[in-house]
């Protein structure tokens, strides 16, 4: 039996973390995220786990020693938010090269400037090539489990690549909603014991990580990045339906909300996704065939996966949480159009900024943009704003 | 471990990684040089401060406590063996010269 509880998403983040017991965590307080690491020095102090507690002094340090764990042969894990893993981006990079299994809670923020400590994506978009999985979560349930399922990935033998698990920052992160949570033992049985092949610590092995890569090997070591993020699909998916069969509860690249026979579709991603449900029910009462297409497995991009699910609609949205500054299309908007364009799928489709520095997202926005779908008849203005004044 | 300019993606070791110890023999930092460190073995009174300061090891001392002539495969050309050469025994040249 399960275990109902009342948790914010920083607390069912930190109670995943507990139930892996992994065998260091680094992390640096930065709002939203501060929770995380907080509730789990506690766990440390009490005993709950037999976690190397590492209190660093920076982000940038928060990764490399987690880096240098994971290379040691441990679990490492960390948290962070917005500048935080900003200032990690170096070693953001080293770890994904490295193919260091490190997993991390990421809890979305705005990107300062100007300083701004609420909600947006921009922090997960910053580094969405950087060779890390990135799994997002709608709910506090969700957030929790794709952290149980996080170590599965990352440390499978075909993809050895570390993994963010995002969720939003205030929205998901400190709101208690009800969440059913697993049985110790049935997540130490589910997550199992970290065996890499290779270790610095094993003394009938001695190795070099990271050693010079230069005009003869990088692009080949690249390629068996890209390699792994494709294996990365196969194996969400079977994590994925072994969590299945243990909670009942299951998860796929997206999730489809009344997709199949909608005309209007609206793509989102984390919290927002669950407002873009309730108007499509609410439109549906209505007659509208209103769907939606909630990205959880963003990298590796499930693209072909997307743009075929979208094949045949009248219009589509897609929401994307960080500002528009590039003169063109959001991240969202681009990995999915391109598939689409790529697979030879031709559905209007438009782009929103919506949701930036943690801007409420309501019910009559997201209706607007299906209204705005239904009427739409040039694509002379795709780039839109959701909520903008003026 | 066997790996190569030829030798495809598919068999590399992820991340670069390398199975092994003692490695960084194998990788000959010499062409990195523009300038060469020559050995005056006439001026040379063996007074052994040059080998210590060598930050690549590639000044020898042999058995007999004596230094000899600079391991050109990893000597990078940093010139601070000829800087400490109280003797002038430790000249250095243009690479091409």
């Amino acid at each position: 039996m399960s275990i109902r509880e009342r948790l914010s998403g920083n607390e069912a983040t930190a109670y995943a973390m507990k139930q892996i017991n992994p065998d260091v965590v680094a992390a640096f307080p930065i709002t939203p995220s501060t929770e995380i690491p907080q509730y789990f020095s506690s766990y440390v102090d009490n005993g709950q786990v037999d976690t190397e507690f590492v209190a660093v002094e920076s982000e940038h340090s928060a990764m490399s020693a987690c880096i240098g764990a994971e290379a040691a042969g441990a679990r490492a894990m960390t948290a962070t938010s917005a500048n935080g893993l900003e200032y990690m981006w170096e070693m953001i990079q080293i770890a994904s090269s490295s193919r260091l299994p490190i997993v991390m809670a990421l809890v979305n923020r705005a990107i300062s400037g100007p300083l701004n400590i609420h909600c947006d994506h921009s922090d997960a978009m910053a580094v969405r090539d950087s060779g890390w999985v990135m799994l997002f979560s709608e709910t506090n349930q969700e957030a929790y489990d794709n952290m149980i399922m996080a170590h599965r990935i990352a440390e499978h033998k075909d993809v050895m690549l570390p993994l963010m698990v995002c969720q939003d920052g205030f929205i998901t992160s400190h709101a208690i909603e009800n969440i059913e949570l697993l049985e110790d033992d049935k997540v130490k049985e589910f997550v199992g014991t970290y065996k890499p092949e290779h270790y610095l610590l094993n003394k009938k092995e001695p190795i070099a990580v990271g050693p010079m890569d230069l005009q003869p090997y990088l692009t080949e070591h690249k390629r068996q990045q890209t390699e792994a993020m494709k294996n990365a699909m196969k194996v969400i998916q079977e994590v994925a339906n072994d969590f299945e069969k243990m909670t009942g509860r299951k998860y796929d690249f997206f999730e489809g909300y009344q997709l199949e026979d909608a005309e209007y579709v609206v793509v989102s991603m984390n919290s927002t996704a669950g407002t873009v449900k309730n108007v499509v029910d609410s439109l549906r009462s209505k007659g509208v065939k209103a769907g939606a297409l909630k990205v959880r497995v963003f990298r590796p991009f499930p693209g072909e996966l997307i743009a075929k699910a979208l094949e045949g609609k009248k219009a589509v949205a897609i929401l994307d949480r960080v500002p528009l500054i590039n003169a063109t299309g959001g991240p969202l908007f681009e990995d999915v159009t391109s598939t689409m364009f790529v697979e030879g799928i031709h559905v209007p489709t438009i782009n929103y900024s919506y949701g930036v520095g943690g801007r409420d997202v309501t019910e009559e926005q997201i209706e607007l943009v299906y209204k705005d779908l239904q009427e739409l008849k040039d694509m002379s203005n795709p780039y839109r704003f959701l909520g903008l004044r003026g | 471990m066997d790996i190569d300019k030829n030798t495809p993606w598919q068999e590399m070791t992820p991340g670069g990684t390398i199975y092994d110890a003692g490695n960084a023999r194998e990788f000959k930092t010499g062409d990195w040089r523009s300038a060469k460190p020559v050995f005056l073995n006439e001026n040379c009174k063996q007074c052994g401060l040059c080998f210590p300061v060598c930050p690549d090891d590639a000044i020898p001392v042999g058995k007999d406590q004596m230094r000899k002539d600079f391991n050109y495969d990893y000597c990078k050309g940093c010139g601070v063996c000829a800087k400490v050469c109280p003797f002038g025994a430790i000249v250095m040249e243009e690479e091409d010269k």
